[in-house]
């Protein structure tokens, strides 16, 4: 089977699965006060610690969460609704159009709820924030503004955001800025206290630890409120007994993957650039979306391509027959695959934005899944252009006909 | 073959799926979502192509073992499904909008795409019996007589019908679902889906209102020409229809009266009594005939309905279209339904020689 989806899940590294196990046999809660709580607990602050120092944090500003979604809501909506209660004029929030879902849900979940005004900010054709583009939206009135929110590296074409330069046009009006950098640790240099962000969304199972555990690194001079009552475990920001083995492989995973980052960034580079020659070679008219290859604005792993006259979902299906993973981008929860929101926001038409796919690479990829690819792609997408986009609008002449 | 199975969520066609792996063809499941805005929860036994129903499908192809893929055709099916029911009711025409999906969106924009995606066929879980005879496509009405489902079908051409798989056509419902429990398939018990899925709360006559408006026009005699009082558009009727015509006078016979025509451009709605719904004549277009065009008058039973609505005729075809001498009168036809010829056959079930859509009766 050839795996081509790192950047939806990648395999648990062997340190992580190996810490997990060791951890799931213990018992203690870590808010306990005897000695297999101070046990747990210790194993929890040496994960935070661990996190800090691999992501250039303090370990105060690490908050332990269910993942990437969890960080995402905490920070967006905890530190809108702290900086409105502070002063009921911050009803802004500036986030970028090409948001993982779980940012962009959150923002407009406010503005639908909790009388927020959204103010999107335009990508350029790459997918990329310009720091203007922000300057401008926050020199429209830099007083009524909650939050900034730009993730570090898009999820769907690889386009990584100057976050430094972003978090330094915050500065200067005092305004936090929140960056969901899931996609960026591991593949690209992240420092907290160096970007200058006041938050940063990361997850265990891009970066070869468990699902469903992450954490929001969280300034302490940025409030936040919860968005989860209860035991307080997390700097009162976040409550919920601390799921102990998850936090201790996750840890490990950061250390690990951040560690092993120059290395593995640069072999992952050279196949996502193999891959792409592959591609190109064998549908010259695929179109590569995002940055050119080489340059410091892409992701490592990720190769997205439109291929012209194709849709996605076939493309897909014909792939997944072949033993071929990959992914269309973002489905619905029927499992729909949606037309991008990103490829839309950097300019393509609808049916760019539904036959495109996105290929990505990771730290168990070898040279024979390119050759996989190579080897099955021509003759998948010359079926998937014969398919063409049926079941996509016809022209009305049937209707006319028809009425 | 390579088989693309259409999987609702519903019981019928989870079966299918599971007869065509079983039969060891190379099959895929497919559930098409042809809503915009799919509901997350199904109410009731209403509606379908809801989230639930997407997972439903998905879990049966689990137990099946086969791949499976939600496939997008909710746009087609506005345009070619929707959007002509709401156009044929405003022409004063009763469609049935589940011949039209089998026609333009399962067998021709799905089947149109799995046949250039690498398929050979595509299979439902459509009550009726199809085989192919010398390459000639013979559908007949399914062994289950109170779901055949042939009269739905009959509007798809031979070639559609030979890339068609209905394997459950030899079958009763009830051995149906005993079938998919034997198979642990979850969705045994799972209630028949009724009424038009694109109107979940059943009520046609508020949806067609809330799309074609108010368009109000007089209630007339057929007789006497009176008017008998206001309506608030063609579209909220149908011929046959007996309730709800809002007549407070009765007729002077104080017999009840029933609809008999509608007029689109003048609004009008004629209203008479039982005995002029009676049809002796049917005219029809568009017709399809699965092993060419009939030769000559032929002795046939007609439908005129999904379900009831046969009697036995002389069918002939004419020049573009088919000319039905009713042997027994009909009530309830009406323009814009489909006529289905059938020749008897008790033993390996009802033939269907041809079908087209009403344009006028007699």
């Amino acid at each position: 089977m050839t795996y081509l989806d790192h950047a939806a899940t990648t395999p648990m590294l062997p340190e992580a699965v190996a810490a997990m196990s060791e951890a799931l046999s213990t018992v203690g809660n870590a808010s306990s006060l005897h000695s297999s709580g101070r046990r747990a607990r210790r194993v929890v602050e040496e994960a935070r610690e661990a996190v800090a120092e691999a992501l250039g944090a303090r370990p105060s500003e690490v908050i332990f969460t269910a993942g990437g979604t969890e960080s995402d809501n905490l920070a967006v909506k905890g530190i809108y609704w702290a900086r409105r209660n502070a002063d009921p004029a911050r009803r802004r929030v500036l986030a970028s159009a090409v948001e993982h879902h779980a940012v962009l849900d959150a923002v407009q979940w406010l503005a639908d709820h909790a009388g927020a005004e959204v103010t999107w900010l335009e990508v350029d054709a790459h997918g990329r924030v310009r720091p203007e583009t922000l300057r401008e939206a926050i020199d429209a009135n830099p007083d009524d503004v909650a939050l900034a929110t730009v993730m570090w590296a898009n999820n769907e074409v690889g386009t990584v955001n100057p976050v430094p330069e972003l978090a330094g046009v915050c500065a200067e009006h005092g305004i936090p800025l929140h960056s969901d950098a899931v996609q960026a640790v591991g593949a690209v240099d992240v420092g907290f206290a160096a970007s200058g962000a006041n938050a940063l969304t990361l997850t265990g199972h891009k970066i070869g630890g468990p699902y469903g555990v992450g954490a929001l690194l969280l300034d302490r001079d940025t409030p936040c409120v919860p968005l989860l009552h209860g035991g307080g475990q997390e700097r009162e920001v976040r409550s919920g007994t601390l799921d102990v083995p998850a936090i201790h492989a996750f840890a490990t995973a950061v250390r690990t993957s951040v560690r092993e980052r120059p290395a593995t960034a640069e072999a992952v580079a050279k196949l996502r650039d193999e891959l792409i020659v592959a591609v190109q070679q064998e549908v010259p008219d695929a179109v590569l979306n995002g940055e050119a290859p080489g340059s410091d604005g892409r992701l490592p792993g990720i190769a997205h391509f439109t291929f012209p006259g194709c849709a996605g979902d076939s493309l897909l299906m014909l792939l997944d027959a072949k033993g071929i993973e990959c992914s269309t981008g973002s489905a619905c929860t029927a499992g729909v695959a949606e037309p991008s929101h990103v490829l839309l926001a950097m300019g393509a038409d609808a049916a760019s934005a539904r036959g495109s796919l996105r290929f990505s690479l990771g730290h168990t990829s070898t040279r024979d899944d390119v050759d996989a690819l190579a080897r099955e792609l021509g003759g998948v997408v010359e079926r998937a252009r014969q398919a063409g986009l049926a079941g996509m609008r016809k022209n009305g002449r049937q209707q006319q006909e028809e009425v | 073959m390579r088989v693309l199975a259409a999987m609702s969520g519903g019981v019928d066609s989870a079966v299918a799926a599971a007869r065509a792996v079983e039969a060891g063809h190379d099959v895929v499941g497919v559930h098409l979502a042809l809503s915009a805005k799919p509901g997350t929860l199904r109410t009731g036994s209403r509606g379908c192509c809801t989230v639930e129903d997407s997972r439903d499908a998905r879990r049966a192809a689990d137990i099946l073992g086969i791949p499976f893929y939600v496939w997008d055709f909710a746009e087609r099916f506005t345009e070619e499904v929707v959007e002509t029911f709401v156009g044929e009711y405003a022409a004063g025409r009763t469609p049935n909008p589940c011949v039209t999906c089998n026609e333009k969106i399962k067998f021709e924009a799905l089947l149109d795409k799995a046949m250039a995606l690498g398929f050979d066929a595509v299979c439902t879980g459509h009550y009726a019996r199809l085989s192919v005879v010398d390459g000639v496509p013979e559908l007949r009405r399914s062994a289950d007589e109170d779901k055949d489902q042939s009269y739905v079908l009959a509007s798809l051409t031979p070639e559609q019908l030979r890339h068609a798989m209905f394997p459950l056509g030899g079958s009763r419902k009830p051995d149906v679902r005993a079938e998919a429990a034997e198979r642990e398939l979850a969705v045994a018990g799972k209630p028949d889906s009724h009424d038009i899925c694109f109107i979940p709360d059943g009520d046609t006559r508020s949806f067609l209102e809330s799309r074609l408006g108010e368009r109000p026009g007089d209630l007339v005699d057929a007789e006497t020409g009176a008017v008998l009082g206001r309506h608030s558009g063609v579209h909220g009727f149908t011929v046959g229809q007996r309730k709800g015509l809002g007549i407070d006078a009765p007729a002077a016979d104080g017999r009840p009266r029933y609809v008999l025509a509608l007029e689109p451009v003048s609004g009008a709605v004629k209203v008479g009594p039982a005995e002029r719904l009676a049809v002796q004549r049917i005219e029809a277009d568009r017709p399809i005939w699965p092993a060419g065009p009939l030769a000559g008058p032929t002795e046939c039973l007609v439908q005129v309905r999904a379900h009831g609505g046969t009697a036995p005729a002389v069918a002939e075809a004419v020049d573009g279209g088919v000319s039905v001498q009713l042997r027994e009168p009909l009530r309830g036809v009406a323009p814009g339904q489909v006529v289905v010829l059938y020749r008897p056959d008790a033993e390996a079930g009802d033939l269907v020689l041809g079908s087209a859509k009403i344009s006028s009766t007699a």
